[in-house]
Order: C-alpha cells, then sequence, then structure tokens
C-alpha cells in the first residue's frame, strides 16, 4: 500500500513569519529570519543547508523543542507557539516523534525498554506497552534485538531502535536530526529506505535535517536554508 | 510504580559506585540503629518510670538513710495511695566483676508499687513469707544458671550481719519478668525480703534507703512532693521528694549525658553521609544530562524529570538506610548475648524507626535537590547541542 501526499484539511506544520534569536554571552544571535513554511500531511521533507544555517533551530522548533521569537507555528491545528512548558511536553508526547544523529538511547535500558520509555506517559497497561513495542521493533526489523542494550548493538540497529521509539506512540510528525549521520552508507541507505517505507506505506510526515545530498533523494522534497532564510 | 524501573535503570547506571554508596549509607543507618539502641538502654529507666511514682531520698545524700517510721507519716499526705521502701544492699557475686544490683525490701509494699514487674502468684506468696526469701530478674537468673528454691550466697559490701560477717545467703524463690524491653531492664536486679535483713544487720537497724510513693493524681506530684518534703523539714532526716522520671534522668546523667554525645557521633556521621552522597548523585546526574534531555524530548515535563532524580535520591537513602536498621535489628540479639545481661537489653524502639525514615527522607531530599533543580531547568537544545 502507497499513501500520497494527502492535500486535505490544510497542511500539517504551517509556520508564519518565524524568528528565532538566541543570547549567548551577551550577544544577540539571529539564527532564523521570517520563515514562512507549509508542510502537507504525508510529506517527507528534507531541510538541507550549510552549517550555521539554522535547519536544527528550524527543526527544534517544528518538533516543540524550543520556542520561536517571533511568528506562529501550527502543528495539526494546534498553536504549538503558544503552548507553557508542561503543555508543550504533552504535546510532544502525543504527537511527534524524534530521531537523532547519535541515537540518544538509554545504555541502561534493553531496546524493548528504550522503544517503551514514550508509552510511560500514556495509560497504557504495562502488557499493552510491551506488547507495542514490540510491534515497533518488528516494523524496523529488530524483534530479536528486544532484550539487548544499545551498547550490544551495531550503529544501524541502534538507529533503528530509535526509530521503534519514534515511532511506538503513532505520532503525527516525525523529526529527525541527521539520521544517517554517524552510519557508513550501506546502512544508512537501510535506514532512510525504513523512513521512506513509513512515510509511503503509514503516511507519517517526515521532516528531516540533513547534510547528505543522498540521504535527501530519498524525501519526496528538499528545501534549502542559508543564513536562517529559505531559499526559493 | 510505572517509573520505577527507570529510577531503578538510573540508580543502578554505575553498580560499583552505587553499591559502595549503599554501603556506606547503609553502614550509617546501622551505627544509627545501635546507638539509638544504646541511648534507649540508658533511658529505659526514664521510659519506664511511672508518673504517678514518687522518690522520697535524704535531701542531702541519697546514701543517707531515712526512718522506716517515716513510711506511715508520708501515708497520712492527702494525694497518697500507697508507699513502699527500699534499700541499697551494694552485693557483690562469687566475685567483684558479678556486680549487680541488690535492693532490701518489704515484699508486698514493692510488689504492689511496681505492678509492670510479672511475677507469678505463688513465687510472690513465697517471697513475702520467706524470711531470707529473694527474687531476681529472669535475665540474671539465666546469666548465673540459678534455679529456683536455691540458696543465693551474697556478699555485701557495705551492711556487716551482727557478727560482722559481710557474707549473707537468701533463698531464691522467685523470678521477676516483664515484656516491655524497657522494663526488663529494670528487672535486672536481686530483691530481698526486709525481715531478716533488719534484725540481722550490724547497724542501721529501723531505717531504710528511699520511700517510693504512688500517688492518685500525676498532675499533683509536684504539690505531694512539697507535702512530703515539709513533713520532715527542720528535723534530722529532712528528706528530697520528686517524680519517678526526674530521678531515674538525674541518675542517669551521673554517669554521663549519653543521649547528647551519641547525638553529636550521630550527626557527624549523617554530615559525612550527606556530603559524599550528594557528591554521587551530583556527579550521577551530571553525567546523564542528555539522557535527561532526551527524556525531556520525549515528553517528560519538567516535573516528572525532577521527580526521576528525587526518586533516584530517595531510593537510595531507604534502600541504604532499611539495610541499615535491618544489619542493626539482626546484630542486637548476638550484642545482648555478649553483654550476659550485664548492660540493660539493646533494643530498637518504634520513636527510632520513624527518626531513621525521617532521616532518610531529609538526607534524599538534601542530597536529591539540587540536582533535581539542574535536571528542572534543563533546557532541551542546549543539553542536546552539549550546552550543559
Amino acid at each position: 500500500m502507497s499513501a500520497e501526499v494527502a492535500d486535505n484539511g490544510g497542511p500539517l506544520v504551517e509556520i508564519r513569519g518565524v524568528t528565532k534569536h538566541y543570547r549567548r554571552g551577551g550577544e544577540r544571535i539571529e539564527v532564523l529570519h521570517g520563515i514562512d513554511l507549509d508542510i502537507p500531511r504525508g510529506d517527507f521533507v528534507a531541510l538541507m543547508g550549510p552549517s550555521g544555517s539554522g535547519k536544527t533551530t528550524l527543526l527544534n522548533l517544528i518538533g516543540g523543542l524550543d520556542s520561536p521569537t517571533t511568528g506562529t507555528i501550527t502543528v495539526d491545528g494546534a498553536r504549538i507557539d503558544q503552548l507553557a512548558s508542561g503543555d508543550l511536553a504533552r504535546w510532544r508526547a502525543a504527537n511527534v516523534g524524534f530521531v537523532f544523529q547519535f541515537y540518544n538511547l538509554l545504555p541502561v535500558l534493553s531496546a524493548q525498554r528504550n522503544v517503551e520509555l514514550p508509552l510511560l506517559l500514556t495509560d497504557l497497561s504495562a502488557g499493552e506497552r510491551r506488547r507495542r513495542a514490540a510491534i515497533a521493533l518488528a516494523l524496523v526489523g529488530l524483534e530479536d534485538r528486544a532484550r539487548h542494550k544499545p551498547r550490544e548493538l551495531s550503529g544501524g540497529q541502534e538507529q533503528r531502535v530509535a526509530i521503534a521509539r519514534a515511532i511506538v506512540t503513532d505520532p503525527v510528525l516525525l523529526v529527525c536530526d541527521e539520521p544517517t549521520g554517524d552510519l557508513d552508507r550501506v546502512t544508512a541507505d537501510e535506514v532512510l529506505g525504513l523512513l521512506q517505507m513509513l512515510n509511503r506505506e503509514h503516511g507519517t510526515t517526515v521532516v528531516m535535517v540533513t547534510h547528505d545530498p543522498k540521504a535527501a533523494d530519498h524525501a519526496r522534497r528538499q528545501l534549502h536554508l542559508d543564513k536562517g532564510t529559505l531559499a526559493a | 510504580m510505572r517509573f520505577v524501573p527507570l529510577i531503578l535503570a538510573g540508580l543502578f547506571r554505575k553498580k560499583t559506585r552505587t553499591l559502595l554508596t549503599l554501603a556506606s549509607v547503609m553502614v550509617a543507618f546501622m551505627l544509627f540503629g545501635l546507638l539509638q539502641a544504646v541511648t534507649a538502654a540508658f533511658e529505659s529507666g526514664a521510659d519506664a518510670a511511672d508518673a504517678k511514682r514518687l522518690l522520697t531520698t535524704a535531701r542531702y545524700s541519697i546514701i543517707e538513710l531515712l526512718p522506716l517510721s517515716y513510711r506511715a507519716r508520708i501515708e497520712t499526705v492527702p494525694g497518697v495511695v500507697g508507699v513502699a521502701h527500699a534499700e541499697w544492699f551494694g552485693a557483690r557475686y562469687q566475685n567483684e566483676s558479678n556486680a549487680f544490683p541488690v535492693f532490701v525490701v518489704d515484699p508486698a509494699r514493692y510488689l504492689d508499687m511496681y505492678r509492670e514487674f510479672d511475677i507469678t502468684p505463688e513465687q510472690r506468696a513465697a517471697f513475702e513469707r520467706t524470711r531470707t526469701g529473694a527474687v531476681a530478674g529472669r535475665r540474671l537468673v539465666d546469666r548465673y544458671g540459678w534455679r529456683l528454691g536455691q540458696k543465693l550466697p551474697i556478699a555485701s559490701e557495705i551492711h556487716p550481719k551482727a557478727d560482722g560477717d559481710m557474707n549473707w545467703e537468701f533463698d531464691l524463690v522467685g523470678i521477676l519478668d516483664a515484656d516491655d524491653p524497657a522494663v526488663r531492664g529494670n528487672t535486672d536486679m536481686v530483691l530481698i525480703n526486709v525481715a531478716l535483713f533488719d534484725e540481722t544487720r550490724q547497724f542501721g537497724k529501723g531505717r531504710t534507703g528511699w520511700y517510693i510513693i504512688r500517688i492518685a493524681d500525676s498532675s499533683q506530684a509536684k504539690t505531694i512532693s512539697a507535702a512530703v518534703d515539709r513533713l520532715f523539714a527542720n528535723s534530722p532526716d529532712e528528706t528530697k521528694t520528686q517524680p519517678e522520671k526526674e530521678f531515674a534522668v538525674g541518675f542517669a546523667k551521673q554517669i554521663g549525658d549519653i543521649g547528647a554525645l551519641i547525638s553529636r557521633i550521630l550527626a557527624a556521621v549523617f554530615f559525612t553521609i550527606l556530603i559524599l552522597t550528594g557528591n554521587t548523585m551530583a556527579q550521577s546526574i551530571r553525567e546523564r544530562i542528555p539522557e535527561l534531555a532526551i527524556l525531556k524530548t520525549l515528553g517528560f515535563s519538567d516535573a516528572r524529570v525532577t521527580a526521576l532524580v528525587l526518586g533516584e535520591a530517595g531510593l537510595l537513602l531507604l534502600l541504604g538506610g532499611g539495610a541499615g536498621m535491618g544489619a542493626a535489628l539482626a546484630m542486637l540479639p548476638g550484642l545482648n548475648q555478649t553483654t550476659g545481661g550485664r548492660f540493660p537489653p539493646l533494643y530498637v524502639t518504634e520513636s527510632t524507626w520513624m527518626i531513621a525514615v525521617l532521616i532518610a527522607v531529609a538526607l534524599g531530599l538534601a542530597v536529591g535537590l539540587p540536582p533535581a533543580w539542574r535536571a528542572h531547568r534543563l533546557r532541551i537544545v542546549d543539553a542536546l547541542a552539549g550546552h550543559r
């Protein structure tokens, strides 16, 4: 089964006039300048650009990890730029899955427990949490590695566990920051294929930051940021 | 409960470090349990004191004797419902290291006064009618292997018999015991019948060491004490009357303020634990800043991450504290065996358990709050970017 980019009911992510300034050591750093962006439901977007162009900052804003200095961000109908810290945490738990370059698994927990982590914030029973984590691990092809700790897995396997953790709550949005930056080409292609599969077969909207043009080729479309501005 | 595995995983992330810290907390609480048991043993006299009992001694020295005739006069004081008397015998059994308290008493009056001591009616009756009778505490009987009906040869360092001989002999006719450990400590003594003793002793006939007075209303203790002392004011044998608890506390303090000494030792121990555990927790959290940032990324709120860190600190202290108190509890029977009854029974009181829990919670908060606050303030983007 293949899902097309849905165009009904407006974009999943709607960004209007977003700016982001930081203050570091008394110095004001302007990272994003008046970003306007729509990401339709079911899209797979690759955000590209040179270092310091604001890719990760924009990704953090879309994922609700940070708030814009000005402008509005609406995801699935919710104005997340106005949410307080606690509400934003709850929103992330329910709506967003995260995948990072260095996997960021908890080393003391097994793959199964790592995948279960986001489900701890739900009302699901322990049995149901285990069942859903097992399904997510099966989806990324790691059902036989459930009891393994991260240090017992290869880089590619770790990233697949991280993807399982990201999708276990069935989020509307998958946010990936350089997901293949620490992997060799073959493993990177496997991981990107997995993201493509989630996008095409399950309709998961994916926003991915990458430096790698080959990785970006797996996305439906590519956006380029330069000095905090989206290139036309 | 769903977060407990996560707390445990964080706590035992570095097993050796956590186990060593747990061991130090355990030793601290074990010391606490044992030293509090010593304090409880020293204070057992005061704890077992009855608010309705007063003690009357000679005004200027506890070793001066008072006339036995005072008993009838004390009984006339309003509010007094019973009077008993006792005298220090100054005993030595077999050799000088076998010293234990021996009191010369009127059996019926004394046992009526101390109803918390258990003795069978038959043994009590035997003690009352046997002029050479003696009763002994259960732990003394066990320590020396005495048997009912046997002769007890006890030398006195104070009281010679009329012929100058310091060696006395009594018949063991009863055993005193008590369920309450605080009271049981007070049964580590031998009581001897005053009847034959007073006839036979060389000096001090018709006199006794102190009076024990039972009153009807404990709130009248001060008034009745003053009334008793007024009876004998300006006589050759003036008296000092005070509640039994006051007397017991004053007597214990003659040895030294054990409670204060132990409190200071424990304060030093727990301060060390505070520094040690606090450092361990701070280090543990510092190492896990990226992991805490990931939890926040996944949707764990600031408050929940704070609670997880506090939970780790609390669990560390409660596990260590519980193990320490358990170890103390396990060691006490052996220690009591070792002292052979020469020391009041050591035991962990309910209040010691409550204080232990309070200390563990307080230390958990003191140790956990700084890293928890740091975790609370942690900004995800900074932590993920490596800025802490």
